[in-house]
């Protein structure tokens, strides 16, 4: 590992100013992807600044009836929080299918919505990878990625995204809320992550230098019926194949509202809007999601060893919203009775 | 001017103070062992992903191989070392003895640690991923073998001692509360919240 410098910022705008202009400076949150980048070389900082003492660390209901999360809250108290798990269930959810009990206690909303992939090319220094080093090819393309995209991507890059919490929020339509030294701003999660085109290296909307201070949960009633499902090789404690968050609101059989977003396909959380478009006014029956489900794989470019996600996602599109429409028969019987 | 690339600490661990300088590429792991003569904590894969290196922070587990000393200071640090009361051994300890728990012992350090937070956050209500309903209306999950076996994803154990690990973590989690009235360690005082 690379010698660094190290310092600890007490509120936001030191912490701005501690990263200064310096492009190999990064901000250390939990340092579970960072740390362990660093001891591979594919991260290489001048310096640390370290944000998890910034006074961040609060869930709070906005006035119109949302969440704002603080971004050093760590994903175990954000899953743990009673207002996640009743207004949105799918975002509490998704955070405990991911990592471990460990893991989740270190790591911060700010750090996941800014971890990075997990292609093995990307991890490995002594290989060619666009992302990491412009440029130089993409071998996962004719080489391993059975885990690798099948919407979304490009020849210069086909890695995912491996957030778990990244797909309840695109789902739910959060905002990120970032400073920088020319002050605050704000953009959403689901225009966070940049396309991936001939740039993969560059991931995110972020402006250079910018510090994530909290995301924000608009008031989303349908939310709180809502479901997070993982597929993954073993039964606990591993990243994505496939992954499904989603709500609907049905009323007399019908949907009246639907929010359907996809982990583990893209380079980024990959909101399902064609999905949502089928369902939006149909009946809640399972023809409707399956041509749901198809009307979103019908953009997948699949690569040899990854065409089983179509298939996959295409079930797991079906079978959590048939959940879903299950969950709401059974409520509404209760409110009958 | 280029940053210092080490810095003098003191670091907070089982109640006491250890002052030392460090390297600020030195991990957590690395100045419990090689620096504080701390050996109980292992170092396994040294990669986030086997729990090997599990202690409390502030009273909930990390692994202390991502952890970065530096920014470790100011936190109060507890380790295997620091489980026990004196030489009364922690439920979870006692547990792992009396129902086997392990077969090698290296995993061990950091299952029993982990298992000690981790009855703690379920006394607390968290729910996890073999939790049916994660609403608050649904009540707190009760410790079955599948929520163990969940919650402790993050220990790997090699000789595949797993069917003991459950039990013995199952007793420790219904064992009577210590003296001072909770299953953690004494001198941690913030509780899980």
């Amino acid at each position: 590992m690379k010698e660094f410098g190290y310092r600890r910022a007490s509120d936001v705008a030191g912490a701005v100013a501690l990263l200064g202009a310096d492009p190999d400076a990064r901000f250390l949150g939990g340092g579970t992807n960072l740390v362990d980048l660093m001891k591979a070389g594919v991260e290489r900082p001048s310096h640390l600044v370290d944000v998890r003492e910034l006074p961040l660390d609060d869930i709070e209901p906005t006035p119109d009836g949302g969440l704002r999360i603080g971004a050093t809250v760590t994903n175990s108290e954000l899953a743990a929080h009673p207002e996640v798990r009743r207004r949105y269930p799918a975002l509490a959810q998704a955070v405990l299918a991911g990592a471990s009990g460990q893991l989740r206690n270190m790591a911060t909303v700010g750090g996941n919505l800014l971890q990075r992939t997990r292609c093995g090319y990307f991890t490995d220094v002594s290989q060619p990878c666009n992302k990491r080093a412009p440029g130089t090819g993409c071998p996962a393309v004719e080489g391993v990625h059975h885990n690798h995209a099948i919407l979304g991507a490009s020849d210069h890059c086909v890695a995912v995204h491996p957030s778990d919490m990244g797909v309840a929020l695109s789902a739910f339509d959060a905002v990120v809320s970032y400073e920088t030294a020319d002050g605050p701003g704000d953009v959403a999660l689901n225009d966070f992550y940049l396309p991936v085109g001939d740039t993969p290296h560059r991931e995110t909307a972020l402006p250079d230098g910018a510090l994530i201070t909290g995301v924000t949960l608009p008031p989303a009633p349908a939310a709180a019926r809502s479901r997070y499902r993982k597929v993954r090789e073993r039964a606990s404690y591993a990243f994505a194949i496939g992954s499904v968050a989603a709500a609907l609101d049905i009323r007399d059989g019908m949907v009246r509202e639907a929010r359907v977003a996809l982990g583990a396909v893209a380079s980024r959380p990959w909101r399902a809007r064609a999905a949502e478009r089928v369902l939006t006014g149909a009946p809640a029956d399972a023809a409707v999601f399956a041509a749901a489900a198809d009307a979103e794989l019908a953009a997948a470019r699949p690569l040899p060893d990854n065409a089983y996600k179509v298939t996959l996602m295409r079930n797991l599109v079906v079978a959590v919203l048939t959940e879903l429409a299950e969950d709401g028969t059974r409520s509404a019987e209760e409110a009958a009775r | 001017m280029a940053p210092s690339t080490s810095s003098a600490i003191t670091l907070n661990i089982n109640g006491e103070k250890y002052p030392l300088s460090v390297d600020h590429r030195t991990t957590l792991l690395d100045a419990l062992r090689e620096r504080l003569d701390l050996t109980g904590t292992k170092k396994g894969c040294d990669q986030g992903q086997c729990g090997a290196c599990t202690v409390l922070v502030d009273g909930r587990r990390a692994v202390s191989c991502l952890q970065l000393a530096v920014a470790a200071e100011g936190r109060e640090i507890t380790t295997i070392e620091g489980v026990a009361e004196g030489e009364r051994l922690h439920p979870v300890q006692q547990a792992f003895l009396d129902l086997d728990g392990y077969q090698c012992g290296y995993c061990t350090p950091g299952q029993i640690c982990s298992a000690v937070a981790m009855i703690e956050e379920h006394a607390a209500g968290w729910p996890s991923a073999a939790t049916d309903d994660v609403r608050p209306e649904a009540g707190p999950p009760s410790l079955t073998a599948d929520e163990i076996r969940e919650r402790m994803s993050g220990n790997l154990c090699r000789c595949g001692a797993y069917a003991s690990i459950v039990q013995a973590v199952a007793r420790a989690a219904s064992a009577p509360a210590r003296s001072d009235g909770r299953t953690g360690v004494a001198h941690t005082e913030e509780t899980v919240a």
